[in-house]
């Protein structure tokens, strides 16, 4: 006796289900965790996604030299591009603004985010993961954040403290 | 032509040094031409059988260009030293009439030039906090229901330049030119999230794009929408410059949000802190601190007409016509100056007007050939009216860069010349 209504029930129910999944045109293929991963490169400030791998100042030094330096100058001094490091104490009051990863970054995940995604200029994405801790290792040592013997990774970066880390503050619209 | 008379309520003064009423001039039979000063010169002895008459046209084209007198409406571009295509190229808006802009003149801004997609090997990635990631291809969004828009694009940097203490001599495209507005057509991005099954603790969007930058930008979730996943630009596929295949388009959302050569969305509880939202698009502040996540394009105006590089030919009736905007919704009212800001006499704004896209306004004006200072003012649907510059400079101090947004001052001197000033 149960079973015809509890039957048309099922039916009835696969049946809305199936006006649902109709409703939308679901044309997206499911992507694999392995697809992901390779695209998925950017960091959060927390160092969530930041990968395995490792650089000091000394080793990034030499990676700046080679890749860096001819559009940002000796020791992130910039020009002819932007200028890497310096600028304390420029931020408050009425003159210039000098706006470097030392002066002004709030996070140094950032970094290395945008050096691997970007750096250097001319060829993306050509830098390995371990010449890509090194530079930021070399760029936060020049700014004096981090210590000379410091050694950058997934576990030390997300740690460091940049001086404009407070800096922000959310905009709210004011009529 | 039949000429006007000043008299009558037709054209009574509506505000200081010339200012018209908004429906002067708009009877029928007072055309423009003839109105702008003394009655033209031609006479009969011009009137001739032109060359262009005395045979055939040329032949059909794949795809039309302008007239080749129209040589001077391009875009003025600048890229970082040492690069061809990390920049930005701004609109001619000086030279340009209605609200929407020619595909060919939108401005752009690179940050690693213009990458030439394969449009079949392009993918749209939606991951992070989803019940399904999910890959889509061209083919596979072109099955979705698309909607259409129209919508303003401004940089979030446009009229940076207004923020220092000099005014500097530019034109409306060195002051405006980051701004643009074109008819956009996509599939909602909202409708792609719900396949993919946001989860619950997902507030923030990553968009990033396919350049050699992989620029990339946080997006707060409520920005989905009204965001669509956007396929054609007034009509034709988006052009390269512009995100193609695909880009994200964000009504009222400053420009760089707007990612192009869009390939990924990742949703995430809290922002990424990109370098472009944390180094740049932040606004410093003469305490130190910056006010960061300044997202929509807070209400604006400028006269396009006549602003620097035009020189008025003599006294005369001259129509004021220019662009008014808001990133919060529809424009509600311009009104405009010719003194400096002393009286405003309330602009027509010309139909349609449309939330988030720019809106042009008019207003006749009886230039005395005498001193003058031009001057916008926009109110946006919430009653937000557009500040000063020096309610903002007061606010914000000289080096804010981005989101500059106040009333815009073009002077125009005894032989009809416009310039740029601080009033």
């Amino acid at each position: 006796m149960s079973t015809p209504s509890s039957m048309i029930a099922a039916a009835i129910i696969a049946l809305l289900s199936t006006t649902a999944l109709a409703e939308t045109p679901d044309q997206g293929r499911p992507a694999a965790p392995e697809e992901i991963a390779l695209w998925d490169t950017s960091i959060g400030p927390d160092g969530a996604g930041l990968p395995p791998g490792s650089g000091t100042p000394q080793q990034g030094e030499a990676v700046y030299a080679a890749r860096c330096l001819p559009c940002h100058g000796e020791k992130g001094a910039g020009k002819p591009n932007d200028q890497l490091v310096g600028g304390l104490g420029t931020l408050a009051g009425d003159q210039a603004a000098v706006k470097t990863v030392g002066s002004f970054w709030p996070y140094a995940t950032t970094l290395f985010d945008y050096v691997r995604r970007a750096m250097p200029f001319n060829a993306p994405k050509s830098l390995s993961d371990d010449e890509v801790y090194a530079v930021c290792a070399y760029i936060l040592r020049l700014n004096g954040i981090i210590e000379e013997r410091a050694v950058m990774s997934a576990q030390t970066l997300p740690k460091v403290q940049m001086p404009n880390r407070d800096g922000f503050m959310p905009f709210s619209r004011q009529k | 032509m039949n000429r006007r008379r000043s008299t009558g309520s037709a054209t009574e003064a509506a505000a200081g040094n010339g200012l018209l009423d908004r429906r002067s001039l708009l009877a029928a039979g007072a055309g423009s031409v003839g109105l702008a000063g003394a009655p033209s010169a031609l006479g009969a002895a011009d009137l001739s059988i032109e060359p262009w008459m005395r045979e055939p046209g040329s032949p059909f084209t794949g795809y039309g260009q302008p007239s080749r007198f129209e040589s001077k409406t391009v875009r003025t571009s600048a890229s970082a030293p040492g690069t061809t295509g990390a920049g930005a190229s701004r609109t001619p808006l000086q030279r340009l009439n209605g609200t929407i802009t020619p595909n060919g003149l939108h401005f752009e801004r690179h940050h690693s030039g213009i990458p030439d997609i394969d449009p079949d090997a392009h993918r749209l990635l939606i991951h992070g906090l989803v019940n399904r990631p999910l890959l889509f291809t061209l083919e596979a969004l072109a099955r979705y229901p698309m909607e259409t828009r129209i919508a303003f694009i401004e940089c979030g940097g446009n009229s940076g330049a207004l923020y220092q203490k000099e005014a500097a001599q530019l034109d409306l495209q060195a002051s405006h030119g980051l701004l643009s507005c074109a008819e956009w057509t996509g599939v909602r991005l909202a409708l792609l999230l719900e396949e993919a099954g946001i989860e619950p603790q997902a507030r923030w969007l990553l968009a990033e794009g396919a350049d050699a930058a992989g620029m990339s930008r946080s997006v707060p979730i409520k920005a989905a929408d009204e965001a669509l996943v956007a396929l054609y630009q007034n009509g034709e596929r988006v052009r390269p410059s512009n995100g193609y295949p695909m880009r994200l388009l964000l009504p009222g959302y400053e420009g760089n949000m707007n990612v192009k050569w869009l390939r990924r969305i990742k949703a995430t509880e809290g922002p990424t802190m990109t370098k472009d939202e944390t180094s740049k698009y932040t606004i410093l502040l003469p305490s130190g601190k910056s006010l960061q996540f300044v997202f929509p394009i807070e209400t604006k105006s400028v006269i396009a007409y006549p602003s620097p590089g035009i020189t008025l030919p003599g006294a005369g009736i001259y129509e004021i016509s220019g662009l008014a905007w808001s990133g919060y919704g529809k424009i509600s009212q311009v009104e405009v100056s010719a003194d400096g800001g002393k009286s405003w006499a309330p602009a027509a704004l010309r139909e349609p007007v449309l939330p988030k896209a720019l809106t042009r306004f008019r207003l006749p004006w009886r230039w005395d050939g005498g001193p003058a200072v031009l001057q916008s003012r926009a109110t946006d649907g919430s009653g937000y009216v557009q500040p000063t510059r020096d309610a903002l400079i007061t606010e914000r101090g000289s080096r804010a860069t981005y989101h500059f947004n106040g009333i815009t001052s073009w002077a125009v001197g005894e032989h009809g010349e416009v310039r740029h000033v601080y009033a």
